[in-house]
């Protein structure tokens, strides 16, 4: 298999003279007379331009002061003989290193084919191995939350296995970190409910239930929502591209062969701390979002903070806040286990892990929105 | 470059290496000829992949100085340490092929980015460089779909590809099977022998060092700089120092007389 790789530097010479190729005419035939240091990285002749207005019978090579050659002179001299090739040229390459003439030969060599992969090219075999993968995902899912189940309650049962360590510390990035850029959002989001409120209910003089506006929206909807959608960029990605790397470097197959559960050591934390911080994040984001309305509540329709207040509590009650949390506690569940199923779903390389990350959010996104839309109806018939 | 063969291809001076200002290897004098297989041995963690580092200019030289064929590495202006980069090639220890393109788009990245050849051209050239490493007819494959052994391959035929006057490598043989391990030096022998290349080889590989290799610096964690220097099985046989032979004979020192 291995080719002879060929001796570059032929002769040493004194100073760096540019490649150069001359032509010599005698009768029908052609002489190149070759010389001049041959680097792929500079400047060298171009067959076409020389060969132009030519015509002769046979074509030879000649050698002067070649001081170093390399693939840039192959290229020159396969470029010659394929012209000769084509205008029926007797071409004469006996001058040339053999080195050189081993490797023309080999860049002639019409007989390489490639090594056929087991790639689909046939549109029905790609359509057919779709929905074979397809069929494939869906058990992936199953098994997945199967295997979830199966380690939390083993896990609830033997505490003393579970990582509490890597709980607490996943709390702490994907709870903790996160309060600022949740905060924000949500106070923005107050503001928006409020401004875009008090623009209708003014019209009808009803300002004072800017403050119902608010408190129903946030506790019920845009708290528990807004919040998802941060974490999922957030921490959802980051599950996906810590556990897709950590795949790639063979991490979760070292704890697989010593026995160890990857969902244990790996999912069932990062599930635990998202369930139990998205409520918080979701209650935190709550009262940012009613300090939001309060402000513009303040600041446009000249509603006092404490008679805000005392209208939000007459619609808001504890089962608004409720529906919040169970919303904000399944989409952080929602949010781990897209992530961490991501991840561990991720191929071995680079871009795999990257896709992980984008995948791991749009599923959460999708799915989130879905289950809001559940909740919708559920709590609709429930009359919560 | 190696058009002249009294210059020494590298020859670094005093130098001091490491990360952030922080030497972790000093007062490193060494040459190496062109044509030369090159091997820069010792422990782990002793600094031979940073002092690799420091040649391929990933990492500047904390003192000292690293000339190329006669000219200052390290006082180079950005464009021509650009220009001297073209004369490098380097296999990296996980051959750090670009997981995105397929070994042919590998190898003509580097062929796209330094030299004027149409794309016709760059195949060309492609296919003969992986043709050289015995992958003929593997162009169109992803670096996920071959094994290791190909991929370091597959590694050196790009890191051969604007045909450098040097080649580094970072632990070659790390990771591959026996065999593997010597048909890849088989490979750099070739590349060394009838392409002129110098060869400089980061590596800890007995078997590697002591069937081809020219020339060894040993350089050591605690002396934090090179303890030895010769021809390797010169340096196995006649070296008094005890850390010399315990490194070249795995362990075991020989009772000197």
């Amino acid at each position: 298999m291995l080719f002879c790789l060929v001796r570059l530097a032929t002769m040493p010479a004194s100073t760096s003279r540019p490649a150069t190729a001359v032509i010599r005419s005698e009768d029908n035939s052609l002489t190149v007379v070759l010389s001049g240091e041959w680097r792929i990285i500079k400047e060298r002749p171009d067959w076409a331009q020389l060969s132009k207005s030519t015509a002769p019978t046979d074509l030879r090579f000649e050698l002067a002061e070649l001081a170093h050659w390399d693939t840039s002179l192959v290229l020159f001299v396969a470029a010659a003989a394929e012209w000769c090739r084509d205008h029926n040229v007797a071409c004469d390459l006996e001058n040339l290193p053999k080195a050189l003439q081993r490797l023309v030969a080999h860049f002639d060599d019409k007989t390489r084919h490639p090594v056929p992969k087991e790639r689909p090219h046939n549109f029905l075999e790609t359509v057919g191995q779709a929905a074979l993968e397809i069929y494939q995902k869906s058990l992936q899912y199953a098994r997945f939350v199967g295997e979830c189940t199966i380690s939390i309650v083993y896990l609830a049962r033997n505490p003393s296995k579970f990582r509490w360590r890597d709980t607490l510390a996943e709390m702490q990035r994907c709870g903790a970190m996160a309060l600022p850029i949740t905060g924000l959002i949500a106070f923005l989001v107050g503001v928006i409910l409020a401004y875009s409120g008090a623009v209708i209910l003014r019209q009808f003089g009803g300002d004072i239930w800017v403050a119902d506006l608010v408190g129903v929206t946030m506790t019920r909807e845009m708290a528990a929502m807004m919040t998802a959608i941060v974490v999922a960029g957030r921490t959802g990605a980051a599950f996906a591209a810590e556990i897709g790397n950590m795949r790639a470097n063979e991490e979760v197959d070292a704890l697989t062969t010593l026995g160890i559960r990857p969902i244990e050591f790996l999912v069932v934390p990062r599930l635990v701390a998202l369930g139990v911080m998205m409520p918080l994040l979701a209650l935190y984001a709550n009262a940012l979002g009613v300090v939001g309305g309060m402000a513009i509540a303040w600041g446009l329709l000249d509603i006092p903070p404490a008679a805000f207040w005392v209208e939000m509590l007459t619609i808001v009650d504890l089962s608004d806040l409720m529906t919040g949390m169970i919303k904000a506690t399944t989409f952080g569940a929602i949010i781990g286990f897209a992530g961490c199923l991501r991840g561990l779903q991720a191929n071995r390389s680079a871009s795999g892990v990257g896709e992980a990350a984008t995948s791991a959010v749009v599923t959460s996104i999708l799915l989130i929105i879905v289950s809001d839309a559940i909740f919708a109806v559920l709590f609709n018939i429930l009359g919560w | 470059m190696n058009k002249s063969s009294s210059l020494p291809a590298i020859k670094a001076t005093d130098l001091a290496c490491g990360y952030d200002g922080v030497a972790i290897m000093e007062h490193l004098d060494f040459v190496v000829q062109p044509g030369e297989i090159f091997f820069i041995i010792g422990g782990s963690g002793c600094g031979k992949s940073t002092l690799l580092r420091h040649l391929i200019g990933l990492n500047p030289a904390i003192a000292g100085d690293i000339e190329v064929f006669g000219e200052s590495f390290v006082r180079a202006t950005t464009d021509r340490r650009r220009q001297l980069l073209q004369t490098f090639g380097v296999l990296y220890q996980g051959s750090a092929l670009w997981s995105s393109l397929t070994l042919e788009e590998n190898i003509m990245l580097p062929l796209e980015e330094y030299t004027d050849l149409s794309k016709k051209e760059r195949c060309q050239v492609a296919c003969l460089k992986l043709a050289q490493v015995g992958l003929s007819g593997f162009a169109d494959y992803y670096p996920s779909e071959i094994s290791g052994g190909m991929k370091k391959r597959a590694g050196l035929a790009r890191a051969l590809a604007l045909d450098p006057s040097i080649v580094f490598f970072d632990e070659p043989s790390a990771g591959l099977d026996p065999i593997t391990s010597r048909e890849l030096d088989e490979l750099i022998q070739q590349v060394s022998s009838e392409q002129g290349t110098t060869c400089v080889i980061v590596s800890h590989e007995l078997a590697s060092i002591f069937s081809i290799g020219n020339r060894v610096i040993l350089l050591e964690k605690k002396a934090r700089t090179i303890i030895a220097e010769g021809p390797p099985k010169e340096l196995a046989i006649n070296s008094d120092d005890p850390r010399v032979r315990e490194f070249l004979h795995r362990g075991d020192i020989a009772p000197t007389a």
